[in-house]
């Protein structure tokens, strides 16, 4: 069976953020991910396309899910891959970020997936190897696979993005994945609302396309999709919300507050959960919520994007995949 | 007879003259006037000749790092930029808090091409705890303390310096300056460029005018309620701009100097990632540069200091969090502030020159006026050449400017230090 992909979409060599991605190439991606879901359900998940290219997860801040839904995706599609992971603070002093970089290139992989706790690093990362560059997240900046696989999760619920009016509740000012989502959600025709205490947004966001509260009892009736962020516990300990009781009882998704959601609206959380934070126990098996499903397309969408970066036309139309 | 500089035209505080300066064998002006001969003649036409530059505020990393730099190397990229006196910053390792570490540092400096002024540590080791040894300090000349790179958070033990600096003045002979990084820890903490519309953006924790502007505030408070000559270095805000300049108009006795960088750039440049252009205070807002120029412009602010902060390579090859703040200043410091401060070579003069001399204590040999037995410590400039910015030729040890690329105008052409030829037509003289 012959996977009719079509030249691939227009992407530049990296993706670093969705910042700097058009419409087009947003919904290409999404389509691509279509085709690729489709592999996964099949009793051999695995496809050709990349066969004998290497790619490496470079992951200086810990994260086994994120790690793990790239390289099963890599594997899918018969890629090579290669591990690196270290705390950012343990790179040896004297060994600056580009020395790790440059050696880690020179081991042939074609494409780096990067992971660090500063923003901007895969960006720098992209300025010192040939390789292409995926930033998997980016301090407090981007997570653009996560806000993809997002909107592909909405898209496969209601077929568009268009016009939905969707809230994304939680710790906005440290959230990559909220930074991502804004622009996605918005590229994509989406309305965006942010709700958080004050202390948990940014500041100075009066240009950004969203709409802001404080107060999640006021708006969650009219949102189509509740966006639950994860709330690091370390922020009570920063002063940023008096205690995670309180959050929770203010911001968290219980019983009470899943009774004004409309009946239709979606919920999503990018893992792994607080229980008992953001979300309560009965909340996260709620019909209306699609978390998993979020897990299961994280691997598809991945493998598009890996396969735009790196699959050759050539390569697709003869290999059989 | 010795070295006279021709052709050029004499511009200090007293106004232009077209005339040649000859320079004794002593280190002082031998005469100027017309034809002037001597065995060295120096080609000065089309060139302004002033008083050597002075900057108040450089970092030259020995000891400590001398990687990134050395006093030799420092002073030589100083003497290139048009310095001839440099005010070196405590945050050496170990910290300029006592006399062993300033003995060191004046008698590196002895042999370089600037005249070293050495700072000393406000606080033992930098920690913002216990006052240093000042009376001895003193009492060795040094007239400036600083804890700079941090702000001293104390305001308690701030106080206590203020008061016990102003029974050091007639040991002295003037008053002792304490000069002041202004930022309030606990607001700056884990901040790595400005906070505002750009750092929310780019996803960089910020850190806002107000972690400066509350130390200004303080220290102002502290200078009325104890008579302390304070200097408040790299001024970054516009509130700091106010502040400073009501406390003025109320006659405290308060300067200030601002960096080139301060003037020039913006938080926007972070948009890169590039740590090149992480500094402290950060670079800030449109308004807040707008707002340095009028500082500059009605005399708020005393003087253009650099900040000359180098960093090796490897260093700032990091990401944006890990990589040291600070960025290079000496090579382009007056370029920039001919073309982007807005002001007249005049003006930009006495801010380069003999307003920070007189805020240092040098104004004895340093900004003085282009006469007859003056110190012979100039500068001559063409203000007509073009050149472009490259790290790499900088005489600094390091590269880190964030200019790099950049086209400017009026570049210096001979550095004389104490009578001694140093830069000679562009180029550096060992």
């Amino acid at each position: 069976m012959s996977l009719d992909i079509g030249t691939p979409p227009m992407l530049s060599k990296h993706l670093l953020g969705i910042e700097g991605t058009t419409r087009e190439q947003l919904e290409s991606i999404l389509e691509l991910t279509d085709r690729f879901a489709e592999i996964g359900k099949r009793p051999i998940p695995k496809v050709p396309a990349l066969r004998g290219r290497t790619v490496a997860s470079v992951f200086f801040e810990d994260s086994t899910r994120t790690r793990l839904s790239f390289e099963a995706a890599a594997r899918r599609l018969s890629a090579d891959t290669l591990t690196f992971s270290a705390g950012s603070s343990s790179l040896s002093k004297g060994e600056s970020l580009r020395d790790t970089v440059e050696v880690i290139s020179s081991y042939g992989a074609d494409v780096l997936i990067v992971r660090h706790n500063m923003a901007g690093t895969a960006k720098r990362v992209s300025e010192w190897t040939d390789a292409s560059v995926v930033n998997a997240g980016d301090g407090c900046h981007e997570h653009p696979t996560q806000a993809l696989l997002d909107c592909y999760t909405l898209k496969q619920q209601r077929g568009s993005l268009e016009g939905m009016s969707i809230g994304i509740v939680g710790d906005i000012r440290h959230s990559r994945v909220a930074r991502s989502n804004i622009l996605a959600f918005s590229s994509l025709g989406a309305k965006v609302t942010l709700i958080a205490p004050q202390t948990l947004l940014p500041s100075s966001i009066e240009k950004w396309p969203v709409d802001v509260s404080n107060v999640l009892d006021d708006v969650i009736s009219d949102l189509d999709a509740c966006y639950l962020l994860r709330m690091q516990s370390e922020r009570h300990r920063k002063g940023l919300v008096p205690s995670l009781r309180e959050y929770a009882k203010d911001f968290g998704l219980n019983a009470r507050r899943c009774e004004m959601l409309s009946k239709d609206a979606l919920i999503l959380h990018p893992g792994p959960t607080n229980q008992g934070v953001e979300i309560t126990a009965e909340v996260s098996t709620d019909s209306r919520s699609i978390i998993l499903d979020q897990v299961t397309n994280g691997v598809s969408l991945r493998m598009a994007v890996l396969f735009m970066l790196l699959g050759q036309y050539e390569t697709s139309q003869q290999d059989e995949v | 007879m010795g070295l006279v500089l021709k052709g050029g035209k004499i511009l200090d505080r007293k106004g232009e003259r077209s005339l040649d300066v000859s320079i004794g064998s002593d280190g002082k002006i031998l005469d100027t006037g017309k034809k002037l001969e001597g065995d060295i003649e120096v080609d000065c036409s089309g060139c302004v000749i002033t008083s050597g530059l002075v900057d108040l505020h450089v970092h030259l990393r020995e000891p400590g790092d001398e990687e990134a730099e050395t006093i030799e190397t420092g002073a030589r990229s100083g003497a290139m930029g048009g310095f001839t006196a440099l005010v070196a910053m405590p945050n050496t390792e170990p910290a300029t808090d006592c006399l062993a570490v300033v003995e060191q540092i004046k008698t590196l400096g002895k042999k370089s091409s600037c005249e070293i002024i050495p700072s000393a540590a406000m606080t033992v080791g930098r920690k913002g705890k216990e006052m240093v040894q000042m009376g001895e300090l003193v009492d060795n000349g040094i007239g400036i303390f600083t804890d700079d790179g941090t702000g001293v958070q104390d305001p308690q033990l701030m106080r206590r310096l203020m008061e016990y600096s102003t029974g050091l003045e007639s040991r002295l002979g003037r008053p002792v300056v304490l000069a002041q990084h202004c930022e309030v820890h606990e607001l700056a903490e884990g901040g790595h460029m400005h906070e505002g519309e750009w750092s929310s953006f780019l996803g960089i924790p910020g850190q806002p005018s107000e972690a400066e502007e509350l130390m200004v505030l303080r220290d102002i408070a502290l200078s009325k309620m104890t008579g302390a000559r304070i200097h408040f270095q790299h001024l970054s805000t516009l509130g700091s701009v106010q502040m400073v300049r009501e406390a003025k108009a109320a006659g405290l006795p308060v300067t200030a100097e601002a960096t080139t960088h301060h003037f020039t750039l913006t938080d926007s440049a972070c948009s890169c990632y590039d740590p090149v252009f992480k500094v402290h205070p950060p670079l800030r807002t449109e308004s807040d540069v707008r707002a340095v120029k009028e500082g500059l412009a009605d005399g708020t602010i005393d003087a253009i200091a650099t900040d000359h902060a180098p960093h090796s390579q490897h260093s700032k090859e990091m990401s944006f969090d890990q990589a040291p703040p600070g960025m290079l200043g000496l090579e382009t410091a007056l370029s920039l502030s001919l073309e982007h401060s807005g002001l007249d070579l005049p003006e930009v003069l006495g801010l380069l020159s003999w307003q920070p001399a007189k805020i240092a204590g040098v104004d004895d040999r340093h900004g003085m006026t282009v006469e007859r037995n003056n110190s012979a410590n100039l500068c001559v400039i063409d203000l007509d050449e073009k050149w472009t910015v490259s790290g790499k030729e900088m005489l600094s040890r390091s590269s880190n400017t964030p200019y790099e690329g950049w086209n400017l105008r009026g570049r210096v052409r001979h550095t004389i230090n104490n009578g001694r030829l140093v830069v000679f037509d562009g180029e550096s003289i060992k």
